[in-house]
């Protein structure tokens, strides 16, 4: 299968793939380092190729790999090609034009290493998620690896192209996995009480799980690092929750927005609110030791030093955000 | 030598792709005095030196056959993974067949070591799974029926055992799907489909291991000790969706309803595979073992990688033509 899968790509010969953005992190196979023997086969190089040709000749020889399934995946079945040149794309219209996002503190996330971002959830939508990764893979040339609620794993659809983002389940294994390979691992801990709590009470967290997040990084000797996600709140306004069609639906809650199921599908289109989010200084847990792990009462403290700097970040980010809309 | 060299080896499920090939493995090591394989079917191919004994593991007999030829080795590869007959006859097989076995090692003086393919089936496949497994877990949701819960079973019929003859050297290997030359299961039936129907929404994390490295695998264990659970599966995972595109197979994404239904009907008409609930969930979630411990015990890792013992099996089954004409045309653009 190697000998015909060469054929192809030897083919292409100059073809170039041009980065979607540079510094992305897609790997891409030999084209790049063929590129300078192209000569041997009679094209130009492909420096020398208008713009629109390089382009033309990006796209093909990315639908050809596709076609061909000639890219590779981690364990967890994260594709960074995919990733990088469609499922972010799509993400960053939202991010760049719709709610307008700015980043502060983005000193303060380690440039390697495990790192274990610890969030704020909500916006009904995992919207905030989704932005998250935006603003890692193109701001800090890192994927971020989410641990989602086993919900989105039964989903059809959404299931694998959450794997295919880099995102894995929410348990101590995954987690432990991830950070050991040295991945930049995000978290809500608040899970669905936190993204899907109304809008009256929109910025007040809610309680951070059971700690489990404060665990995994004692285990994995990794900073924590605070961050606070402020417009999400804005995007789907819960005003109600129709719990028995939740029930019956099998979800967490059913949400009643100003728009939706009003207007129907038209109401399932976020709120243009603006976004800040804000990166917090790494917090070490260096000095309590992996051992720590297994002492409830440090973790207890942990969660509840960490859920207060994640509400603290979120107040005075909001402060600095000004009107929600605008 | 240590003292639990193997010297007479008992095979089951010598009849079959694995059974055949590690008898034949085994039967040119030198260190091996006697190769007896037994199995209920008469071997399709010559055994050579092993001697064949035709009987059926689930009754008394394998005991006789083991105390009179002093047995010192058990090698159980006797796990049928089913349809090549009603699904009772498969789980007769699998479950009494393995209670009578080790029933028989237990009583034999002579025993030294057991080797028992077990399967990565035992771990289920779920939305609620972590990524990857490793020996230490567990399935989320027990198997509850089919190939899965024959394993689970058998692994329970196993670690009584050890308890029980705590000098026997006990290895259990969890494998992944087997590819390659004469594997002849649910998947390799599945994949050899004409268009192939994959779960709409769904691209399960797939590995696959050839069956070089399982006999490899299998040898070491026998002459060698290694006591305990082992995952063993080739390096690397693929996807459905990429795997079938590297074959160049058609596919089609049916809603996982209908898969059931038409994998029925698609047996009835025309002897296709049908899909049981389990390789259905496979289908849809997918499983990832961790194969780390086997590394580390044996300082060796698979010759092929899930992807090449795919591409192996792939070149096997020949390739579609559609989706290669389609990709060597934008390819020559």
């Amino acid at each position: 299968m190697n000998a015909h899968h060469e054929e192809p790509f030897d083919a292409m010969d100059g073809a170039r793939v041009i980065p979607i953005r540079p510094g992305s992190t897609a790997p891409r196979p030999a084209a790049a380092d063929q590129a300078g023997a192209s000569g041997a086969s009679g094209r130009p190089p492909s420096d020398e190729r208008n713009p629109v040709e390089r382009a033309v000749a990006s796209g093909l020889s990315f639908l050809h790999r596709r076609l061909t399934g000639a890219y590779e995946v981690d364990e967890f079945g994260f594709d960074p090609e995919l990733n990088a040149s469609v499922l972010l794309p799509l993400a960053r219209a939202l991010y760049d034009h719709w709610f307008r996002v700015e980043l502060e503190g983005l000193e303060n996330v380690p440039a390697e290493g495990g790192a274990l971002l610890v969030a704020n959830h909500s916006g009904t939508v995992p919207l905030d998620g989704i932005m998250l990764s935006v603003a890692t893979h193109d701001h800090l040339d890192r994927p971020l690896r989410l641990l989602g609620a086993d919900l989105v794993y039964q989903v059809p659809v959404l299931a694998h192209l959450a794997r295919k983002a880099g995102h894995t389940l929410a348990c101590p294994a995954d987690a432990a996995r991830l950070l050991a390979k040295g991945e930049l691992v995000g978290v809500f801990p608040e899970g669905f009480k936190g993204i899907g709590k109304p809008y009256g009470d929109r910025y007040k967290l809610q309680r951070f799980g059971r700690g489990g997040f404060v665990e995994t990084a004692l285990r994995a000797e990794v900073p924590i690092i605070p961050c606070a996600v402020v417009g999400a709140e804005e995007i789907y306004p819960k005003i109600a929750d129709l719990k028995p069609l939740a029930r019956l639906l099998g979800l967490p809650y059913f949400p009643i927005t100003p728009t939706f199921p009003l207007l129907g599908a038209a109401g399932l289109v976020p709120l243009p609110s603006k976004w800040l989010i804000r990166f917090g200084e790494p917090m070490s847990l260096a000095d309590h030791g992996p051992e720590a792990a297994d002492d409830p009462m440090t973790v207890f403290n942990l969660t509840d030093h960490v859920r207060e700097v994640v509400q603290q970040m979120v107040y005075d980010t909001l402060l600095r955000r000004g009107r929600p809309f605008l | 030598m240590p003292s639990t060299a193997a010297r007479v080896v008992l095979v089951t499920g010598v009849s079959r792709f694995l059974g055949a090939r590690v008898a034949n493995t085994l039967q040119a090591d030198p260190g091996i005095e006697r190769v007896i394989g037994v199995d209920t079917v008469p071997p399709s191919t010559p055994l050579g030196r092993t001697e064949f004994v035709r009987v059926d593991i689930r009754t008394p007999g394998i005991a006789k056959v083991i105390s009179s030829a002093g047995v010192d080795t058990v090698v159980h590869l006797n796990l049928v993974t089913g349809q090549a007959g009603p699904r009772a006859k498969a789980k007769e097989l699998n479950v009494i067949g393995t209670m009578q076995l080790l029933a028989a090692c237990q009583r034999s003086p002579d025993m030294r070591k057991l080797v028992v393919r077990s399967s990565a089936a035992v771990y289920g496949s779920s939305p609620r799974d972590p990524a990857v497994f490793t020996e230490e877990d567990e399935a989320v949701e027990a198997p509850a029926h089919g190939f899965a819960k024959d394993t689970a079973e058998v692994e329970g019929y196993v670690r009584g055992l050890t308890r029980r003859r705590s000098d026997l050297t006990v290895s259990v290997l969890r494998f992944a799907n087997f590819l390659g030359p004469g594997v002849d299961s649910p998947v390799t039936r599945y994949l050899a489909m004409p268009v192939v129907p994959t779960v709409l929404g769904f691209d399960p994390r797939l590995q696959f291991l050839h069956t070089d490295d399982g006999v490899e695998v299998l040898r070491r264990m026998t002459v060698e000790d290694h006591p305990g659970r082992f995952n063993v599966a080739g390096d690397g995972v693929l996807l459905l969706s990429q795997a079938l595109r590297r074959a160049g197979r058609p596919h089609v994404p049916v809603p996982a309803q209908s898969i059931a239904a038409l994998g029925g009907f698609g047996r009835r008409v025309g002897g296709m595979p049908a899909f049981s609930p389990e390789l259905l969930r496979w289908l849809m979630y997918g499983r990832v073992l961790d194969t780390g411990r086997l590394a580390a015990e044996l300082s060796w890792r698979p010759k092929y990688g899930s992807e090449e013992a795919f591409a192996d099996q792939a070149a096997r089954q020949g390739r579609g033509v559609l989706l290669d004409r389609l990709a060597s045309v934008i390819g020559r653009g």
